[in-house]
């Protein structure tokens, strides 16, 4: 008999702190803090969705945030495959940038208005992948553009000639042309008409069956996260207060914040 | 708030340095200098100085000693407020600013309320009547205005309407006629008036072209807004939904551009004042420039900076007393 | 029976060219009784906006062009109105929330302020504003309303914001309150917050509600009737109970399954089949 190991969670959060410092005075000296994330662990393994949900104000989008590296983290540590990024200088977390993507809440302001649907995707391949040739990187954008269902004739249209769903496909498709392996959706449908809404989660769990991804999966609809998670976390006032399975958090809510969150999804 | 203001303020100090430092090598860097302007000679048709006379001016204005150095000694006079003596006549140079600056600040503060005061109409017609035939013939005037540079407008003005080529509608140049001293009170009032018609004019036109079009820029961005929506759902009238909801928002980046056109203006007087003959602070630095008067150059510089870096914190206070959700705190 | 307190015939609202223009409204009828709660329902697009809009001719001409029909309120056509008769119909009749009130609030004014204005201008008769604005604040449940009249929109929450456009809508008393996706900006917590609301409001007044959303979710338990308009158009129309148990139109069908439900967890999301619909 061999021990089979288990493969270690893709990524790892332990006691993450983010506070912002509340500055005063003449010298603007840090007077205060916020604490908008504090004391928060939780680990997300390869080709599963994590739900975050919790009210706006809660620090859901600063956990997001801080994967990405978009805030400092105050203490804790952000590891991904049993490495800790949350330290790396940014030379050193560069391979990471293309492995964790992120997609914004806001399909109308997270594009560049001056820059075609080819120079928006384009762009990261650029960075990433400066071998590509621009006849390359065009068939490689189209391909991506034909993966979250739209036309090849819109690699030169611009955002505002778009509506909301297809601009939050752009928005996949820009973090899908790295090959990554973790995507932070970060409140990517909040945005938007429910029929809409659900085209864009069908989506997603498309895209993460064919492509094996891993989701943390940041929303303040309890009734979505339900639907594409596998885990979930409640989050309020900077703490996690529950974490449990997708259908124990319906079945059987512990704790009185997420029977509120519960209580207040529409029942048709 | 206070501390804002602390802070502001502390921060204008390492400013103020860096404008008289960048102004002062400038000037000691050049290959000119008062000495040889002074002593020289050529088509002026005197006579020209000789190396020994030119070597003892040199040495009496302190010309001789390495820039830092004399940098050095300037600040150390400038801060307990001694500006040097101007070399042209030797009279203290704060002595001959002050008595010149009233005439600016005149000048100039004319120009620039007037241009306000034109230019927000104009804005906010051109934006309600966005793409008709009124905004589009304000557009054309404000962009002919602007593209004219104001001595060529100054010396059309003085050819068509002064002098009496034309027309003999208004003086041509100084403050006052010749015969002002003779004059009592009201007659005197309205010959100055007279003489600053054709300064002010060319001082607001281009002004009143960029204030316009910020305006115009910011009332379409206020009308566009949702709370003007909201206001005409309420059932307030067109005209109050207008001037009370829209223009209200819309003034607000309005005030910055008056931090930014104060500058430009100080440099209009330059050319303005010594195009009409004017004996402001703008003729003072023009002539200072011609003859490299170093002490007068630097306190008009000074001064110059002083008022444009408190402009800016004008500025950023006023946009907290009138937009409520900007605070510095 | 009674004059129905509005009355939509055959309305047409076009933009763009007069030739193949964009019928954003396309001959729509459909009618409110006094104190009844009607949902119209319909995606981005579908025209419902436009409609909510057009109630007070909010909507200017151009752009749009008001291309056929009538608009009855109390019986007089609100296409038909001059300036001054609108202007009292606004406000004092029909009242206005919006999707969006962080930008719905002048953020240049107190919240005291913005209340007052309404209140002046269309109930001169009132003696003390203040305790009238105090008054409205009070109803849509923020505490401490005196010492909230000073505040300005953004030193309030969202929920906050849409209960003092809620109070402002409601202090000149008006017989209908148009709520244009008044939640569609807001958390679900505070969604639920502000539909209760209404509820209340519905509740305790005469006040006919109509209400706009993408969301079929939030008819249920409210609206007495639905209509469902797709492209410029109504395709069904009846008691709430009645479409959301019975869907006769496929749109409607697939707009009512496209809601995710709690507790009934599906490998997929039911999505909208547009070319099979009509």
């Amino acid at each position: 008999m061999t021990n089979i190991v288990p493969p270690p969670p893709l990524l790892k959060v332990e006691h993450l702190k983010v506070y912002f410092p509340i500055l005063g005075g003449v010298f603007r000296r840090p007077v205060g803090e916020v604490k908008a994330v504090d004391d928060v662990s939780f680990t997300v393994n390869r080709g599963q969705t994590v739900g975050l949900v919790g009210e706006s104000g809660s620090g859901k989008t600063t956990i997001g945030r801080a994967i990405i590296r978009l805030t400092q983290p105050t203490a804790g540590v952000i590891s991904y495959q049993d490495k800790a990024i949350s330290k790396l200088d940014s030379a050193a977390f560069r391979p990471y940038r293309k492995k964790i993507q992120i997609i914004f809440q806001d399909p109308y302001n997270s594009l560049n208005p001056r820059f075609s649907i080819f120079e928006i995707i384009g762009e990261a391949l650029e960075i990433h992948f400066p071998a590509m040739t621009r006849a390359d990187r065009r068939e490689r954008v189209a391909g991506l553009l034909d993966k979250v269902g739209l036309k090849r004739d819109h690699l030169d249209r611009y955002p505002h000639e778009f509506s909301g769903g297809q601009r939050q496909r752009v928005g996949i498709a820009r973090a899908l042309a790295v090959n990554p392996e973790f995507i932070v959706c970060d409140e990517p449908v909040s945005a938007l008409d429910v029929s809409v809404q659900a085209q864009i989660v069908n989506l997603l769990q498309d895209l993460q069956e064919e492509l094996g991804l891993t989701y943390l999966f940041i929303a303040h609809d309890l009734a979505v996260v339900e639907h594409i998670s596998d885990y979930v976390l409640v989050m309020n006032q900077g703490k996690i207060v529950e974490a449990a399975s997708a259908e124990a958090i319906y079945e059987n809510p512990q704790h009185d914040y997420t029977r509120k969150l519960l209580s207040a999804v529409p029942k048709l | 708030m206070t501390h804002y203001i602390i802070r502001r303020f502390l921060l204008l100090v390492p400013t103020l340095f860096g404008i008289t430092l960048l102004t002062f090598l400038l000037i000691r860097l050049s290959p000119t200098n008062a000495a040889l302007i002074k002593g020289g000679g050529g088509e002026g048709g005197g006579k020209a100085m000789t190396a020994e006379q030119r070597e003892q001016i040199v040495k009496f204005y302190g010309l001789d000693k390495p820039p830092l150095v004399a940098y050095g000694n300037w600040v150390g006079k400038a801060m307990r407020g001694d500006l040097g003596n101007s070399f042209a006549d030797h009279r203290p140079v704060a002595d001959k600013i002050l008595e010149r600056l009233p005439l600016t600040i005149s000048i100039t503060g004319s120009a620039l309320i007037l241009s306000y005061f034109l230019a927000i109409p104009l804005g906010v017609i051109a934006a309600i009547k966005r793409g008709q035939v009124v905004d589009r013939t304000i557009s054309f005037v404000v962009f002919v205005l602007y593209s004219i540079p104001s001595f060529a407008a100054a010396l059309l003005l003085i050819l068509f309407v002064a002098g009496g080529d034309y027309l003999n509608l208004l003086p041509m140049y100084g403050i006052n006629s010749i015969n002002a001293s003779e004059m009592s009170l009201f007659p005197w009032l309205w010959d100055r008036i007279l003489h600053m018609i054709l300064p002010v004019v060319c001082l607001t036109y281009a002004s009143l072209a960029s204030i316009s079009r910020y305006a115009r820029v910011s009332m379409l961005e206020a009308l566009s807004q949702d709370f003007v929506r909201t206001a005409r759902a309420k059932g307030l009238r067109e005209r109050v939904v207008i001037l009370r909801h829209a223009l209200r928002n819309a003034l607000i980046p309005l005030i910055t551009i008056f931090a930014l056109e104060l500058p430009v203006l100080i440099g209009g007087a330059i050319i303005i004042e010594s195009i009409f003959t004017l004996p402001g602070m703008g003729q003072l630095m023009f002539q200072s420039l011609d003859s490299w008067d170093e002490p007068v150059i630097m306190g008009i510089t000074v001064l110059a900076a002083v008022v444009t870096l408190l402009s800016y914190l004008v500025a950023d206070i006023l946009y907290v007393i009138v937009d409520p959700r900007i605070s510095y705190e | 029976m009674t004059m129905p307190l509005l009355q939509v015939e055959n309305l047409g609202i076009h933009f763009g060219p007069t030739v193949d223009p964009v019928k954003a409204v396309d001959g729509i009828s459909f009618s409110m009784q006094a104190g009844e709660t009607l949902a119209v329902v319909g995606e981005s697009g579908s025209g419902k906006s436009v409609t909510a809009l057009a109630l007070t001719r909010l909507l200017a001409s151009p752009p749009a062009r008001y291309v056929s029909g009538s608009i009855a309120f109390e019986g007089r056509d609100v296409l038909q109105l001059r300036e001054g008769e609108l202007r009292s119909l606004r406000g004092k009749q029909i009242a206005y929330i919006f999707q969006e009130p962080g930008s719905s609030l002048n953020p240049v004014f107190t919240i005291g302020y913005q209340i007052r204005e309404a209140i002046e201008l269309h109930r001169p008769e009132v003696r003390d504003v203040t305790a009238e604005i105090v008054h409205a604040l009070d109803t849509v449940g923020i505490r401490n309303p005196a010492s909230r009249l000073g505040d300005y929109p953004h030193q309030l929450s969202g929920g906050m914001q849409q209960r003092v456009m809620i109070a402002m809508a409601l202090a000149c008393q008006p017989k209908l309150l148009v709520a244009d996706e008044p939640t569609t900006a807001l958390d679900v917590t505070i969604q639920k917050q502000i539909m209760d609301l209404l509820k209340d409001l519905k509740r305790t007044s005469n006040m006919s509600i109509l209400l706009i959303t993408h969301n079929f979710g939030l008819v249920a338990g409210f609206a007495d009737r639905v209509v469902v308009m797709f492209r410029g158009k109504i395709v069904e129309t009846g008691p709430t109970a009645q479409v959301l148990q019975n869907p006769q139109h496929p749109y409607t069908k697939a707009l009512i399954e496209c809601v995710p439900k709690l507790g009934q967890k599906q490998h997929r999301l039911k999505v909208i089949d547009y070319a099979g619909i009509q």
